[in-house]
């Protein structure tokens, strides 16, 4: 996982040319976390500190309806103005795309960022949506009813990708 | 983990785990209410209708910002200028609604059990604005999150409820919700304004307001209902205001750090002086921008049980 997210930095250095301008907005739970691990990585090998936005999509899901109980909201936490600037997303699982959809939805009532790049560490496959991301950890083929889950030390785990049969 | 019950009538419809989980979502939907766009698609396509046969500006305004900001439709209803000035029964007037698939009604009605009336007879979701002197439990859980988000805690705090406790419906849901989580409740007012089953609420009661101040953490004030008296309950206003009104004097009797509370409109210069309505201790203000979040928060834990066929997740 490690190398992982090193490989991603050393990409978001490469394409952005430098860290000017960059920040950098995890999804929660797990996108948060490795929001701020990204930061760091970056700080270790660029020496600059991005500032890192929390955010929670579940004011902004196209599921509500579909559900049988209201899920918890949590707070979004962006304490940052990111106009004109280049907003990073991270995430931990990128799935069907509709969590991506929202958390843009999101982020553009917030404000205009001049571009928005999507970085997760698991690809899963089966998109619903037309979301592709820039920087991807790890691409692993699953099928749909399978779970992935990351577990990561920041929650009280080890550090690890687990795939689960949905049985 | 969702609301037990389909309606949200009286605060004892609640548990505590219940309470909590709406002032942590209030939370959330606070910070909403400080962004450059206050809005959230989260209600798209649902209809709030606010039901008041009673007049009301903070209530029926915050909850119908609450409703907007959710991005619900928002209808008002008052008596008067509707068919309820016609002789329209008050059930008739709910089913019509009901009929226009409303998804949530908010209802302020001068009779106790009007709102579980109509939570029996109709499948919206029905929220209590006020029934008569019976609850007005938003506003509880609206002093609850002002008190947790200044006090930092619930548990142990000292709070003196001041004024008419007899009409109040603010009074009975504020104790029953501080009751749950552990705080000590005291009343203080006119023995013509405590009423006489105060004995079973387990609160204490004083009629002296100076000791009831001693030690106190927050001040609750009730609005002393001009429109619901006349029956000779104190002589005159100004010994009401002699005796139960709020100033500098007395304030300085609680403890430093205490926080004055009111659900408004304040009668200022009775139930409380202008300098400590403005004060430093006073969170009346806070009361209003925290109503707000609190109903976003009610009506979006709400709106998800109330008439929707359970889908396999």
């Amino acid at each position: 996982m490690n190398r992982a997210m090193s490989r991603v930095a050393h990409e978001v250095i490469e394409r952005n040319r430098g860290l000017t301008d960059l920040t950098l907005v995890g999804i929660r739970t797990g996108g948060v976390h490795l929001a701020h691990r990204l930061a760091a990585r970056l700080k270790e090998i660029e020496g600059a500190v991005l500032p890192v936005g929390a955010l929670d999509i579940t004011l902004y899901r196209d599921d509500l309806n579909k559900m049988r109980e209201q899920p918890a909201v949590r707070k979004t936490e962006i304490g940052f103005d990111f106009t004109d600037k280049i907003v990073i997303l991270v995430d931990d699982v990128l799935f069907t795309g509709r969590t991506i959809r929202a958390a843009m939805d999101q982020l553009i009532d917030f404000g205009r960022p001049r571009e928005i790049q999507l970085a997760v560490l698991i690809d899963r496959g089966h998109r619903e949506l037309p979301i592709r991301a820039n920087y991807v950890g790890k691409s692993f083929p699953t099928s749909p009813e399978e779970k992935v889950k990351v577990l990561l030390k920041e929650e009280g785990e080890d550090d690890r990708v687990i795939i689960e049969n949905a049985a | 983990m969702p609301l037990k019950s389909k309606d949200l009538i009286s605060i004892k419809d609640l548990d505590r785990d219940d309470l909590r989980l709406i002032l942590d979502t209030a939370e959330s939907f606070k910070e909403v209410g400080a962004r450059e766009i206050k809005k959230v698609p989260t209600l798209r396509g649902k209809t709030v209708v606010n039901l008041f046969f009673e007049p009301s500006t903070r209530t029926r305004t915050s909850f119908e910002l609450a409703a907007k900001r959710l991005s619900a439709d928002v209808v008002n209803i008052s008596a008067s200028g509707s068919s309820v000035a016609k002789g329209e029964s008050l059930l008739d007037t709910a089913r019509n609604i009901q009929a226009m698939q409303s998804d949530l009604i908010i209802v302020r009605h001068p009779c106790a059990g009007a709102p579980v009336l109509l939570a029996r007879n109709v499948s919206s979701a029905i929220i209590n604005a006020g029934d008569g002197a019976h609850e007005h439990p938003t506003q509880a859980l609206l002093d609850l999150f002002t008190i947790r988000e200044r006090k930092k805690r619930l548990e142990g705090l000292t709070v003196a409820i001041v004024g008419d406790v007899l009409h109040s419906r603010v009074a009975r849901s504020a104790i029953a919700a501080l009751k749950m989580v552990g705080s000590t409740i005291r009343l203080v007012g006119p023995p013509t304004m405590i009423p006489r089953e105060v004995a079973h609420w387990g609160v204490e009661v004083f009629y002296q307001y100076e000791e009831a101040l001693k030690g106190a953490d927050v001040i609750m004030i009730l609005r002393l209902q001009l429109e619901r008296q006349g029956r000779g309950l104190f002589p005159t206003l100004r010994e009401y205001a002699n005796l139960y009104g709020l100033t500098a004097r007395r304030l300085a009797m609680a403890k430093d750090d205490v926080l004055v509370m009111h659900p408004g409109p304040i009668n200022r210069g009775v139930e409380i002086s202008p300098d400590v309505a403005d004060g430093l201790s006073s969170a009346i203000l806070a009361q209003a921008t925290n109503g707000v979040a609190v109903r976003m928060a009610v009506l979006y834990l709400l709106s998800g049980v109330a008439k929707h066929e359970p889908v396999d997740p």
